[in-house]
């Protein structure tokens, strides 16, 4: 890309072999140096250019396209929703290139800026900061029933499902954020955790309660089937192997059909009971037991303490593991493998616990999972689960248990946000249907969000073992392996 | 044995496409070090470009006379595809080089998402079928059982592919290990800040290193729309974790590796469905790829990471 700034460097370096072409340029290389129309051009010049791959990319796909007619292939041209895309790829650059990326003081030069001293600050509001959000998450249900009363379902169940994803970001964060090895299956154990417990009350008619354990320790058990051959594996190869694994799990509850009922999936599972009481109509009911009128919001309120009561346990057990010598030594793994071992760390078990642990929490949130939708199948765990979850832990921030709460109720909550476009449908006529750009936007929002902010939206880390006082380590040394 | 012949052709036929995939993305790995997960649909798009310029030559313009056409499809599908790749490094790698590790991995998920949906959105979710353009072929060899004959066919699309396939490999080879721009590249791949150092530019290379890939990916796009006739904006992620499992099995960063990989992946899953199950031939693929690296923890050709200490 041609910058603004590259006229006036090269005319002053070679003054000879410009000389053709400083006319073309116009005023650029004018003593005032790289300012006023000089950059106009320049952003001009860029944003044509964008325009121009914008025009190349879009030709085949938004000019043209492909459909089914009678006797074979048919092919329309769009022209004019091509040429509106490269319009629009134009402005777009053009604005960002005159008010962001080559202006003398672009608009968001504060906003990067304000951000980082939040987080600076933070350590003593941070303590604050996470106790008014524990509080805030006790009290949800209620907040949303008195203050949303007509969605009060819709909220909670959107709530519910918040949970579950900064549950399954905190357990895969003990095994890419603490122990340093990428999953790219983690969704695995966690339909090895739905479909025990699916199975467990199909075959045996196991309640959630019961079975909730026994999920945990089967997903646990596959962690560790899965760890052993990957244990000599690092880095990627240790990613395929395990989004490998992942599609073998999917492909055989796919294709066993006497065991797993395949496609069609298991329904009818129970829902959890409070104390042997079910959340029903009925002289057993919850509601009768405690005198109260019959209502079927109970039985979500219910369901978001079970969830948000292993989510906290999920978090806690890291904070607790991290202190212990298996937290250190997973910390330890992460930042060098060879000095571990030199050390006399069983990196073998180490690694083994870190997936084991990981995958129980998984195998958790899968029970959770299925007792909540009460039908689960196959499709419910493919590979953008596992890429959801990782991205959830990656764009928090690696190894920040707060981060994953921001990075999930961003992007889970935005999903659901995006599906709520119906006003959009209004301004671009009955043609346009918003919801099928839902996935098109999240996938642009994570690549800009990575782009932005490469070490994730929590950058500083908070160290495990301090020597007098606890001091944030700031994003920088965080980028050279220090801290995180 | 004839059997065995037909599933041997049928194998090389797919592990060929797999293996021009594999090396877009073993070459991406070699030079800096991630996972292109986006790879796959890059070939997806480069299928689609091809059916849209099949189209507008045969239905619109009227062209018949078919190798002139597949010879246009092919070099156009080549430059568009080539376009995608390099606006796909540009905008989503270029600007992390030198973050940590993750961070153009999960962009590159990202990415992965927004051409499947891009394309979803322009082109739409169904399947787009192609009339099979290339039919006949030669018999190998004949034999009778007990159930009748059976005749071994090697197709011409079959040749096309593996001779397109064999051609290809070569010229690259010859590319790595000839030309200028191919020592830049085994350049930037030991050193990059070596190379920087020396005259290399880095970045061009590293772009280019996406143009190629992303070409030979809109090959194997235009050779498995020829050869299965049904595309849709979903193949690429299948068809892309396939490839990645064979590059990582013939030994990443390794170009006879991925080509090696490929075969082998295409021949696994082909005499897996053939002897036994067509449902679980994609575990067989996975599970051969495990017990390969616990034996071979850098793959089959690959180079054994000295790690300094």
């Amino acid at each position: 890309m041609a910058s603004s700034t590259t006229g006036v460097k090269v005319s002053g370096k070679k003054p000879a072999g410009d000389q053709a072409e400083t006319p073309s340029r116009g005023r650029a290389p004018s003593p005032a140096g790289p300012g006023g129309g000089g950059r106009f051009q320049g952003s001009l010049r860029d944003a044509a250019t964008a325009a121009f791959v914008a025009g190349v990319l879009g030709f085949f796909f938004i000019g043209l396209r492909t459909d089914i007619a009678p006797g074979g292939l048919d092919i329309k041209a769009r022209w004019t929703a091509w040429i509106v895309s490269i319009l629009v790829v134009f402005a777009g650059r053009l604005a960002l290139n005159l008010f962001v990326f080559k202006a003398e003081r672009p608009v968001t030069l504060g906003l990067g800026a304000q951000l980082s001293s939040v987080g600076e600050t933070l350590p003593g509001l941070s303590k604050w900061l996470v106790r008014l959000l524990l509080v805030f998450a006790l009290v949800l249900p209620f907040f949303l029933m008195t203050v949303f009363p007509s969605k009060q379902r819709q909220f909670i169940d959107l709530a519910i499902l918040i949970m579950t994803y900064i549950m399954l970001g905190w357990g895969l964060n003990i095994v890419v954020g603490l122990a340093g090895l990428l999953d790219l299956g983690y969704v695995a154990f966690y339909a090895v955790g739905a479909y025990s417990f699916a199975l467990l009350s199909q075959y045996f008619d196991f309640g959630f309660w019961m079975a909730l354990p026994l999920a945990g320790l089967l997903a646990a058990f596959w962690g560790i089937i899965l760890g052993f051959p990957v244990l000599r594996l690092r880095g990627d190869y240790l990613a395929i192997v395990t989004l490998a694994f992942g599609e073998i799990i999917r492909i055989v509850l796919l294709n066993w059909y006497q065991f797993t009922n395949g496609p069609d999936g298991i329904s009818g599972i129970p829902k959890p009971t409070l104390f042997g009481l079910e959340f029903s109509r009925g002289e057993d009911g919850f509601a009768a037991f405690f005198g109260l009128e019959y209502a079927p919001i109970h039985r979500f309120i219910y369901l978001y303490y079970i969830i948000l009561a292993l989510a906290l346990i999920t978090n806690v057990v890291t904070i607790r593991l991290r202190k212990l010598p298996i937290g250190r030594a997973w910390e330890a793994l992460r930042e060098d493998e060879i000095a571990c071992r030199s050390l006399g760390i069983n990196t073998r078990n180490t690694k083994l616990t870190a997936f084991a642990i990981g995958a129980m929490f998984g195998g958790f949130a899968g029970s959770f999972f299925a007792t909540r939708q009460g039908f689960i199948s196959p499709e419910s765990f493919t590979f953008i689960e596992s890429a959801m979850i990782l991205a959830i832990v990656v764009l928090g921030g690696l190894g920040s248990q707060i981060g994953v709460v921001i990075a999930s109720v961003a992007m889970i909550g935005g999903i659901e946000m995006l599906r709520n476009l119906g006003f959009l449908t209004q301004i671009f006529g009955p043609g346009f249907d918003p919801v099928q750009y839902r996935m098109l936007i999240f996938g642009l929002a994570m690549v800009l969000i990575m782009v932005w902010k490469p070490r994730g939206l929590v950058s500083t880390r908070e160290p495990t073992a301090v020597l007098k006082e606890k001091k944030l380590i700031g994003a920088d040394a965080v980028a050279q392996g220090e801290g995180h | 044995m004839e059997y065995f012949v037909q599933q041997l052709i049928n194998g090389l036929t797919l592990g060929s496409i797999y293996g021009l995939i594999a090396i877009g993305y073993t070459m991406v790995y070699g030079i800096i070090g991630m996972i292109n997960f986006a790879h796959g649909d890059i070939f997806m798009i480069g299928a689609f470009i091809s059916l849209a310029v099949f189209l507008l030559l045969t239905s619109v313009l009227g062209f018949a006379f078919l190798p002139v056409v597949l010879l246009i499809v092919l070099i156009v599908a080549m430059l568009f595809t080539s376009a995608w790749g390099w606006t796909v490094e540009r905008l989503a790698y270029r600007p992390l080089r030198g973050s940590f590790r993750l961070a153009p991995l999960i962009t590159a998920i990202g990415m992965s998402i927004v051409l499947q949906n891009f394309v979803q959105i322009t082109q739409g979710a169904r399947v787009k079928p192609l009339p099979p353009q290339i039919r006949g072929g030669i018999t190998v060899m004949q034999g009778s059982t007990e159930a009748g004959t059976i005749v071994v066919q090697l197709s011409y699309m079959q040749m096309i592919i593996i001779v397109t396939t064999l051609v290809l490999m070569t010229a690259f080879t010859l590319l790595i290990a000839r030309t200028s721009l191919g020592r830049a590249q085994r350049a930037c791949e030991q050193d990059r800040k070596m190379a920087a150092l020396l005259g290399v530019n880095v970045d061009r290379t590293i772009s280019l290193t996406f143009v190629m890939g992303a070409a030979l990916a809109a090959v194997a796009g235009l050779m498995f729309l020829l050869l299965y006739g049904v595309i849709d904006f979903y193949i690429g992620f299948l068809a892309g974790v396939k490839a990645f499992t064979a590059a990582v099995l013939g030994g990443i960063g390794s170009l006879p590796g991925a080509m090696l990989g490929g075969l082998l992946i295409g021949l696994i899953e082909v005499f897996w469905s053939g002897y036994f199950t067509v449902e679980y031939k994609d575990v067989a693929a996975f599970s051969i790829l495990a017990i390969v690296l616990i034996f071979l923890p850098s793959g089959l050709l690959g180079k054994p990471e000295v790690e300094k200490v």
